[in-house]
């Protein structure tokens, strides 16, 4: 009795006061949109199907910078060095391990550990040394920009982790995808439909989880944090502890992207690391609506989409397009666009009612 | 005895190169930053602006320092620009400033890419070198370090003796005294946010003779000029010359030992170090003591 209204209470905090969308109107939403990406490889070619699980990847990345950005108000503009930090570890990993015995859902776990252990150590830095929000953005920027560099002069033979070769710049390749063992032989989960039902599942795991999370009384601290920090540390809660907290899941979610990516394609180099790869992020969880769990899914999504459709048909344009998106978004929508959107519809059939 | 003093000129040469490098990257990002509590995303490319306008000139006949200085003013002018359509309208929110401006800064790399190309003909190291002890040393560098004192000087003078500066430090200390006794504080955050476009432009004059020019070259001086400014703090005679100091050795002893990329790391490691004991940089310790 009492661990059913336990899990019952945990449960309710899917919905809350920090996320957007509750009521049966919004959860039959979300059931229909998922029934359709349920659907969407029965109409679709399974190869393309396979391709467009590289959209999914990114998200996992764009929902962990919405809590540190948008809920923690802390700038991270280094989650891509985190993403490289566990795609290098799970290559190396893989390489050397295999692809038996389940050992690539080891090395998943050993990667996204290794990057949390890495934003743990920088945030311990950041957050205890109180830096100010403005440095916070640069330094963790400056990292990933030299974790960049550091990878692309990793050429030679000398850079070698037991049977792994970085390769500097060309990037690391080979590595096995993520396989899961099963009675009837282990499932590889190439570019197709597991590897699609998969990392959808993972991503409603995440989402929903961190919906949870937001709501709970973290959440509603770290908000409090980013509303006012005197006042939450005047009401007595040690502001860098929620802030580390934050940035250190959201670092391993940018590291599970990492990891998705490189099994996605088995393939990583270091320019996923660089500037254009470091602002690709804050586009899409800006443009989106950081500081909401679903605006941020949708407006990523949206964005990431337009991105790959303007890489195709006007490749050189897509990044001019992107920052002057990032521009206007900031002048016209600092919310975020879809967010803009949600309130302006809220705005709407409330004065419906009203009437 | 003679071979140790080489050394010695050896270090101190790899030092006076490290904190020119340091002061000019930096002094741009860090006179906007003191002042508007703003960080430039875009400094990258105004120090590519200035790069590519002051080589274009040279290519064009101007004498080298004043290629430079075109650099510097085209970029000055490139930044009052962007003041004037993005900047003004954020000073509310001085974090979604820093977002702005890496929009812009991929438009403008981007842009570059698609307009002059991957790259642009540079214009050789001027002056030649000379040697010591037998390791031979390049003037244009010793012309560097010489910049970078003088633009210290320079601001210095510009901050303590003229009537801008006098405006521009009433406006960062209190803005809104400052404006009701009739300063036009838009007009000092235009040209402070012109001033460091302008310094970031001469950065990338200078530099562009020892540098390859592509579009992206703005991305390898940001690692140097974020350091500088994170561990310097907001004022830029008490935070970022000393801080460069500071750096400079670092950066010199490391990149002598193990090679450029160990003198950034160094760096960095450094700076997170750093921050964690002087979150406020040297100049907040500085100016906290003082107060």
């Amino acid at each position: 009795m009492e661990q059913t209204s336990r899990i019952r209470r945990i449960l309710a905090l899917i919905e809350g006061p920090q996320t957007l969308g509750r009521g049966p109107r919004f959860w039959s939403g979300f059931a229909l949109v998922l029934l359709l990406a349920c659907a969407y490889p029965a109409f679709a070619d399974s190869y393309d199907v396979g391709n467009n699980v590289y959209f999914f990847n990114w998200l996992f990345m764009a929902l962990g910078l919405s809590l540190i950005w948008g809920y923690g108000g802390a700038l991270s503009f280094g989650q891509t060095a985190f993403f490289g930090i566990a795609a290098y570890c799970y290559g190396v990993l893989t390489i050397n391990l295999g692809d038996a015995y389940g050992l690539t859902l080891f090395s998943l776990l050993a990667a996204v550990g290794c990057s949390a252990l890495c934003a743990a150590v920088l945030g311990y830095f950041l957050f205890y040394g109180r830096i100010n929000g403005v440095f916070l953005g640069i330094v963790s920027l400056s990292v990933t920009l030299v974790l960049e560099r550091f990878m692309a002069q990793t050429a030679g033979p000398e850079w070698t982790i037991g049977s792994a070769r970085l390769n500097g710049f060309n990037g690391m390749g080979n590595m096995p995808s993520l396989t899961i063992p099963w009675p009837g032989g282990p499932i590889v989960l190439y570019p197709d439909l597991p590897l699609y039902y998969v990392t959808l599942a993972l991503l409603i795991a995440v989402y929903l989880g961190l919906r949870m999370l937001v709501n709970s009384r973290f959440g509603n601290v770290l908000v409090a944090i980013r509303e006012n920090p005197l006042r939450a540390e005047m009401l007595g809660y040690d502001i860098r502890r929620y802030q580390l907290m934050a940035f250190v899941i959201g670092s391993a979610l940018a590291g599970l992207s990492g990891v998705l990516y490189t099994s996605w394609g088995n393939y990583i180099t270091p320019a996923s690391m660089g500037m254009t790869a470091a602002a690709l992020p804050i586009v899409w969880v800006a443009v989106g609506g950081r500081s909401d769990l679903t605006t941020t899914l949708v407006g990523a999504l949206a964005v990431l989409i337009v991105f790959q459709l303007l890489t195709i048909h006007a490749s050189q344009y897509a990044l001019v397009v992107m920052g002057a998106l990032l521009v206007i978004t900031v002048l016209v929508a600092p919310r975020g666009i879809v967010m803009a959107l949600v309130e302006a519809t809220l705005r709407l059939s409330r004065r419906k009612e009203a009437r | 005895m003679v071979d140790s003093l080489n050394l010695v000129f050896s270090f101190l040469y790899q030092f006076g190169d490290a904190f020119a490098f340091l002061v000019l990257s930096a002094c741009g990002l860090a006179v906007i930053f003191g002042m508007m509590g703003v960080i430039n995303l875009a400094h990258g490319e105004f120090i590519m602006c200035g790069a590519y306008v002051s080589t274009r000139a040279a290519h064009a006949g101007l004498p080298m320092p004043l290629a430079v200085l075109a650099g510097a003013a085209a970029a000055g002018i490139a930044g009052m620009v962007v003041e004037w359509v993005v900047i003004r309208r954020l000073y509310e929110r001085p974090l979604d400033t820093i977002v702005a401006t890496w929009g812009i800064s991929m438009i403008v790399t981007q842009g570059v890419l698609i307009l002059l190309g991957p790259s642009m003909q540079g214009v050789g190291t001027p002056f030649g070198s000379f040697s010591v002890g037998g390791y031979s040393y390049s003037v244009y560098r010793i012309i560097l370090m010489l910049s970078a004192v003088a633009v210290l000087a320079a601001l210095w003078l510009m901050f303590t003796r003229t009537r801008f500066g006098l405006l521009s430090r009433a406006t960062i200390q209190v803005p809104h005294v400052a404006e009701a006794l009739g300063v036009n504080t838009n007009l000092v955050y235009s040209l402070t946010f012109g001033l460091g476009a302008a310094l970031a432009g001469l950065a990338g004059g200078l530099y562009a003779p020892t540098m390859t020019l592509v579009p992206t070259m703005g991305a390898s001086f940001m690692v140097e000029a974020f350091v500088t400014v994170v561990v310097g703090g907001a004022d830029i005679f008490l935070g970022t010359a000393p801080a460069a100091v500071v750096l400079g050795v670092i950066k010199a002893a490391l990149t002598s030992w193990k090679g450029q990329l160990a003198g950034q790391i160094g760096l960095l490691i450094a700076v997170i170090i750093v921050i964690r004991i002087l979150p406020r940089g040297i100049s907040g310790k500085i100016l906290r003591e003082r107060a």
